[in-house]
C-alpha cells in the first residue's frame, strides 16, 4: 500500500510490510551487527530527544514542545569520539519534518557510524565492504562529483555560472516553477533530475569530493579547485548514504552553524540554537575519522527487492 | 481561494496552473539528502488536456481549482454553440465549439457524455468511451472477406471516419472507442 493513498480508517490497522520483509529486515539487521563485531567497532546509543537539533535550512525538525526529535545522531557520536570512544556505530530513529514519498518516511532508520584515522576513502573501501556481506553485489565505482556531471551533462559544476546552469536544466527539459538564485539549487535539481536515476546501476556507486559550498560537515580539500571531503552513495538509482572526512575546526564548525541560521531567516525558518555541546566537543578535539549515515530502509528496500520502503517497514507514519 | 501546499497534493486534486484549471497524475516529493527539496508534480491541463511535468520548490503552494465533472445530454448543436444539460439538475449549458474540441465527432442528440465545470463554466466535454454510430458513406467491400484484413474509412452519421472492416457496409452501426477512435465491433439494431 502507497502512503498517499493511506487513510484513517480502522480497517487498514495492517502492517504496511509483509512479515517476509520484516524478516529480511531483522535479518539484515543482525548481519550489520556482526560485521561491526567483527571489526571491533562499538555499538552505541545517543538520545533520540535533543535540546537542539540541526541547522542545516534543508532539514526540518520535528518540534515537541521545547526539545527536537533528533534527524541524526551525528552531534552526540561525535561528542563520543572527542570523549574517546573508538570506532563507533548506532542504528537508530531519526526523524524529519514532512518527508513523505516512495523513498520518504518522516520517522526512518539510520545506519551511522565513525572511524577514527580513517579518510573519506578508506571509509568508501569499509562501506563497499558491508554491501558485499550484506548484498550479493560486485564491487562498487567511484567517480568524483564533477566526472558525473562531465559525463552526463557536460557541464564543470565548480565553474559554470546560473545562466550555463539554468541553460543545461532547459535543455533537459526541466520545467522549473521557481526562482532559482543558487548555483547549489541548480546543481542539487541537475543531479536529481538528469543524474541520479542512471547512477549504480549494476554495482554501488561512490561520487566524491563534491562543491565546498555543499561541504556541511565535511572538511575543506586542497585541491584545484578546492573540494569538500565529502561523499555520497547511489544504487540502482537511488541515494542511499552520505559521509565526510569529518571537520575538525569548532571555529569553522561555528560559522557554518552561523551561516545556517541566516540563511535560515533569510528563507523566513525557525532559526535553531546552536548546539553548544558539540562545538566545546570539537574545541577539546574530535579524533581525525571519517563517518557515513546510511538510510537503512532504503537499504533493505533494494535487497527485498521493492519500489517502496513502506514494503520494509512495519507501519509508515 | 484555498491553497495547498506541495506536500499535501495528491494525485486527482484540482489547481490552478497558469491560470488554467488542471488535475494532478501524480506528485512525486523528491529530497536529496543534504540539499533543497523538491516535488516533481505531473498534471493534465484540463482545457488542452496535455500532461506537463515541472519541478517546484517543497514550500510552495498552488492554488486549488473550482472543478466539477457532472453527467450530461448533447441536446443540439446551433451555430458556434453546443446546448448540454445536466442529467441531474436539468440545467442547460451553452458551450463553445471550440471547448467541444474533439468529443463534436462523437455526440449526436441525445448522446450520454461528461461536462467539466470550472467555476461553474464548462471547459471540457468528454464523450462516452464506447459510441454505437451508423455509417453513412463506405466503399463497398469485397464478399467473403470476413478476417477484416486491412480495412477501409467509413463516415459515420456524426461526421467522425474511422477505419472498419472490408466486411462493414453502409447502413450498419458500428460500436467504436472514443478514445482511440477504432471500431470495435458491428452492432445490430
Amino acid at each position: 500500500m502507497s502512503p498517499a493513498s493511506k487513510n484513517n480508517f480502522p480497517q487498514d490497522w495492517q502492517p504496511t510490510a509483509s512479515i517476509k520483509n520484516l524478516h529480511k529486515r531483522a535479518q539484515m539487521l543482525k548481519h550489520i551487527r556482526e560485521f561491526f563485531a567483527a571489526r571491533d567497532v562499538l555499538e552505541v546509543e545517543t538520545p533520540l530527544l535533543c535540546q537542539t537539533s540541526v541547522t542545516d535550512p534543508h532539514i526540518a525538525s520535528i518540534k515537541v514542545q521545547r526539545q527536537y526529535l533528533q534527524t541524526s545522531p551525528e552531534y552526540a557520536m561525535k561528542r563520543l569520539l572527542a570523549a574517546g570512544s573508538g570506532a563507533i556505530y548506532q542504528i537508530c530513529k531519526a526523524f524529519r519534518q514532512d518527508e513523505a514519498g516512495r523513498l520518504h518516511n518522516a520517522e526512518f532508520t539510520m545506519l551511522e557510524w565513525y572511524r577514527p584515522g580513517f579518510d573519506h576513502h578508506q571509509l568508501m573501501d569499509e562501506m563497499d565492504a558491508l554491501f558485499q556481506h550484506l548484498l550479493e553485489m560486485p564491487a562498487a565505482e567511484r567517480k568524483t562529483y564533477a566526472a558525473i556531471f562531465h559525463e552526463h551533462l557536460a557541464l564543470d559544476p565548480h565553474t559554470a555560472d546560473l545562466a550555463e546552469l539554468a541553460a543545461c536544466a532547459k535543455a533537459h527539459n526541466i520545467n522549473v516553477q521557481m526562482d532559482v538564485t543558487e548555483r547549489d539549487t541548480w546543481l542539487q535539481l541537475l543531479m536529481s533530475e538528469c543524474i541520479e536515476a542512471k547512477l549504480g546501476l549494476t554495482r554501488p556507486c561512490f561520487i566524491y569530493d563534491f562543491p565546498i559550498s555543499q561541504a556541511a560537515l565535511a572538511r575543506i580539500q586542497n585541491t584545484t579547485p578546492p573540494t569538500a571531503a565529502r561523499f555520497e552513495v547511489y544504487f540502482q538509482g537511488i541515494e542511499l548514504a552520505n559521509g565526510f572526512h569529518e571537520l575538525q575546526d569548532a571555529k569553522e564548525q561555528r560559522k557554518r552553524f552561523e551561516n545556517n541560521n541566516i540563511e535560515r531567516q533569510r528563507l523566513g525558518l525557525p532559526t535553531i540554537p546552536i548546539d553548544e555541546y558539540f562545538l566545546a566537543a570539537l574545541q577539546h578535539g574530535l579524533p581525525d575519522c571519517a563517518g557515513v549515515a546510511l538510510g537503512l530502509d532504503r537499504l533493505i528496500m533494494l535487497a527485498a527487492n521493492c519500489q517502496n520502503i513502506a514494503e520494509v517497514i512495519s507501519f509508515t507514519f | 481561494m484555498s491553497m495547498y501546499g506541495l506536500n499535501e497534493i495528491r494525485s486527482g486534486m484540482k489547481l490552478i496552473i497558469d491560470n488554467d484549471p488542471c488535475i494532478v497524475v501524480d506528485n512525486e516529493f523528491v529530497k536529496p539528502g543534504k540539499g533543497q527539496a523538491f516535488n516533481r508534480l505531473r498534471y493534465r491541463n484540463l482545457k488542452t488536456g496535455r500532461v506537463i511535468e515541472r519541478t517546484y520548490k517543497s514550500g510552495d503552494s498552488i492554488l486549488a481549482a473550482d472543478v466539477v465533472e457532472v453527467d450530461a445530454q448533447f441536446l443540439y448543436g446551433s451555430g458556434d454553440d453546443w446546448h448540454f444539460m445536466a442529467t441531474e439538475t436539468y440545467e442547460q449549458y451553452a458551450v463553445h465549439e471550440a471547448e467541444v474540441a474533439e468529443a463534436k465527432m462523437w455526440l449526436k442528440e441525445q448522446s450520454d457524455c461528461k461536462i467539466t465545470l470550472w467555476n461553474g463554466t464548462p471547459i471540457l466535454i468528454v464523450p462516452p468511451t464506447f459510441v454505437t454510430l451508423k455509417i453513412v458513406e463506405t466503399d463497398p467491400g469485397l464478399k467473403g472477406d470476413t478476417a477484416g484484413s486491412g480495412g477501409k474509412p467509413a463516415k459515420l452519421e456524426t461526421g467522425a471516419v474511422v477505419k472498419v472492416p472490408l466486411f462493414v457496409q453502409e447502413g450498419e452501426i458500428v460500436k467504436v472507442d472514443t478514445r482511440t477512435g477504432e471500431y470495435v465491433a458491428r452492432v445490430k439494431e
